[in-house]
């Protein structure tokens, strides 16, 4: 069997075809997209559709003007909404989720009804969901109008239009930000490792923790990024494409639940409460570790479909609205609308690199362990 | 803790049965909102009145959607169609030779494949763009066929090589000692055996594709535009009345929901093999 037939031979040939053209469509492609990052294809408008465009090298001037150019504030609050929107979706769409699923887990008469409605709004398109969402959150209608029905005075929150901006902070501080978000995770990782008696790891990575840390409360505030504060915050206008997303995708999240919820032994639960544990405790020492990892899976699965979020905020509050966009979006509208196609490239890239963070990791572990099984 | 309260604690099922309720209301609120406001007579559409039921049934709202969206459906219909079986046998043949031809490489190969499903494709969209307009096919549906074949294999095959993983390898080496090759053992063996591994496939990137709007908005002309990109069209300009958008919405959601009701097993299939381990 190990040996290498003709058989093996005409298998490799089958796959080829798709090699090649994954090879060309997605690395020679995003190649290409980081070298037009580093032009300045677009900047003179003869030569951007053109068909043999003259590109120049400009290095990383683009990076360099959109995380600290004048002009480019509108990219710095699109991050700042992708965060914002990343969080309070994952988990929104998880809390929720999980909740559903613990509902139906307790074996409820319907529950394959419940499961269907729950579960229906994922098999829509994201311009669906936007279309019929822009409707719903219309400001003198819809949602704002349910509390009347109650007998209470209508909902005065004007949804998508909203330009109130709360938790507001100066883009200066960014790399000290996320210098001590990086610290307090590498501090969490030493001081599990510290735990499992695992000290050369525990050492070096708390060594790193504490020296990050101490630079951002300490040197970290004497970088600057720009010449002048300029303030970013929680555009409240997200609020609603939060609702609509999460209403999208908690039924994935409630079906992935569920699936492990079943997936755990009753007896496990039964010996639990026998040792006189109480609903919660049962819950809290047996059953959420069991979840660990398919929380892992969701939020990677969740945080992906976030990053790339466009559709959605398009057919809700349109392309130009910058209160509610996103990099996605912005990349669309530089590359396609404006043909300032270095500029998008360099948003792109921008995505790719956040991207590549959450997922390389996940592939790596997860292929791992098949392989050695 | 007040009396009502306690009550509340000793009646878990009501109480189970209450928020079950409110969380089907949640999910079904905006359907009944878009089918009232789909059945309004366009003049007689209020945000004040947006819950009520319409007055007169004005069912015309979607003949005059069909008009706006038949091109779209019939552009979504031939694109979705073609691409999910051309990358619903490649996927099939890719998993087959992962799963069951294993080469030395291999096991750099498929997460150098796998990566393909994660990148965000705007990282791969100007390059994509001026390549089919290169090529010729930029602006038509061959150009988004094509780009959704290539960038659904990815999925169709980890699908399959998952799937065929659980054949198990005696029955491949009872069709080789019968004298059997690469191609039948597959049309003998392996391809009987993958209808379901097909409909979840299918299911999968059928509703993947027919949902899809970067990739639709980038690529095409309007005359070859997919239903998703008229729909943010038409919903996205002031002048247009809501039962429009709302009529569209429905005819746009109806295929995938279809499919998601009668094979809905399946879907829930499809959607745990997105994550990676099957």
């Amino acid at each position: 069997m190990r040996r290498f037939t003709r058989d093996h031979l005409t298998a490799v040939l089958m796959l080829l075809p798709s090699l090649i053209f994954l090879a060309i469509f997605v690395y020679g492609f995003i190649g290409q997209t980081v070298y037009f990052s580093l032009t300045d294809w677009g900047r003179d408008p003869a030569q951007a559709l053109a068909v043999r465009p003259e590109r120049a090298f400009v290095g990383f001037d683009n990076y360099v003007r959109l995380f600290t150019g004048l002009l480019e504030s509108r990219f710095r609050q699109d991050l700042v909404n992708l965060v914002f929107f990343t969080v309070f979706f994952i988990g929104g769409s998880l809390g929720l989720g999980l909740a559903l699923a613990m509902l139906l887990d307790r074996g409820v008469a319907g529950e394959a009804f419940f499961r269907t409605v729950f579960l229906y709004p994922f098999a829509l398109s994201f311009v669906v969901t936007g279309t019929v969402w822009r409707w719903m959150l219309q400001p003198q209608g819809g949602v704002n109008l349910l509390p009347t029905y109650l007998g209470l005075p209508p909902g005065e929150f004007e949804w998508i239009t909203s330009r109130q901006q709360v938790w507001r902070f100066d883009w200066n501080l960014v790399p000290s930000i996320t210098a001590l978000l990086v610290a307090a995770v590498l501090l969490a990782i030493g001081w599990r490792a510290w735990r499992d008696l695992r000290r050369g790891r525990a050492v070096s990575f708390l060594t790193v923790g504490i020296a990050l840390g101490a630079w951002a409360l300490a040197g970290g505030p004497g970088v600057e990024l720009l010449p002048f504060p300029e303030r970013h915050g929680f555009n409240l206008a997200l609020i609603g494409i939060v609702v609509a997303a999460v209403w999208q995708m908690s039924g994935y999240t409630m079906a992935l639940y569920l699936a492990s919820l079943r997936g755990i032994p009753e007896e496990l639960r039964e010996a639990a409460r026998v040792d006189g544990a109480s609903g919660f405790q049962v819950y809290r020492h047996v059953v959420f570790p069991l979840l660990g990892p398919i929380t892992l899976s969701a939020m990677i699965i969740l945080g992906h479909i976030s990053l790339k979020i466009f559709d959605l905020v398009w057919s809700m509050a349109g392309p130009d609205l910058a209160t509610t966009s996103v990099p996605a979006l912005l990349m669309y509208i530089r590359a396609f609308r404006a043909n300032q196609f270095a500029d998008g490239a360099a948003i792109a890239v921008v995505l790719l690199l956040i991207v590549a963070t959450v997922i390389v990791p996940y592939l790596w572990t997860s292929l791992r362990g098949e392989v050695r099984r | 803790m007040s009396a009502a309260l306690r009550r509340l604690r000793w009646s878990p099922r009501w109480l189970t049965y209450l928020v079950l309720l409110l969380a089907a209301f949640f999910f079904l609120g905006p359907v009944y909102l878009v089918v009232v406001t789909a059945l309004k007579e366009p003049a007689a559409i209020r945000l004040s009145t947006a819950w009520h039921l319409p007055e007169t049934w004005h069912w015309q709202s979607f003949a005059v959607a069909w008009d706006a969206f038949a091109l779209g459906l019939r552009n979504s219909l031939v694109l979705a169609v073609t691409a999910t079986v051309i990358s619903a046998l490649l996927g099939s043949l890719n998993g087959y030779v992962l799963s069951k031809w294993r080469f030395p490489g291999a096991n750099i190969v498929f997460p150098l494949m796998l990566f393909g499903m994660f990148i965000p494709y705007q990282s791969v969209l100007i390059p994509l763009f001026t390549f089919l307009r290169d090529i010729g096919l930029y602006g038509g549906l061959g150009g988004l066929i094509l780009t959704h074949v290539v960038y659904g294999l990815p999925i169709t095959t980890l699908i399959f090589r998952n799937f065929y993983a659980e054949i198990p390898d005696e029955m491949l080496e009872a069709g080789k000692i019968d004298g059997a090759g690469f191609f039948g053992l597959y049309a003998r063996i392996v391809f009987p055996l993958s209808i379901s591994g097909f409909v979840v496939v299918i299911i999968w990137q059928f509703t993947q594709i027919w949902n899809e709007f970067l990739f639709a908005v980038t690529l095409t002309r309007r005359s070859s535009a997919p239903i998703t990109v008229a729909l943010a069209q038409l919903a996205g300009g002031e002048a247009v009345r809501w039962n429009l958008p709302m009529a569209g919405a429905i005819l746009a959601a109806v295929p995938t929901l279809i499919i998601y009701i009668i094979l809905g097993r399946y879907f829930i299939k499809g959607l745990l093999a997105g994550s990676v381990k099957g």
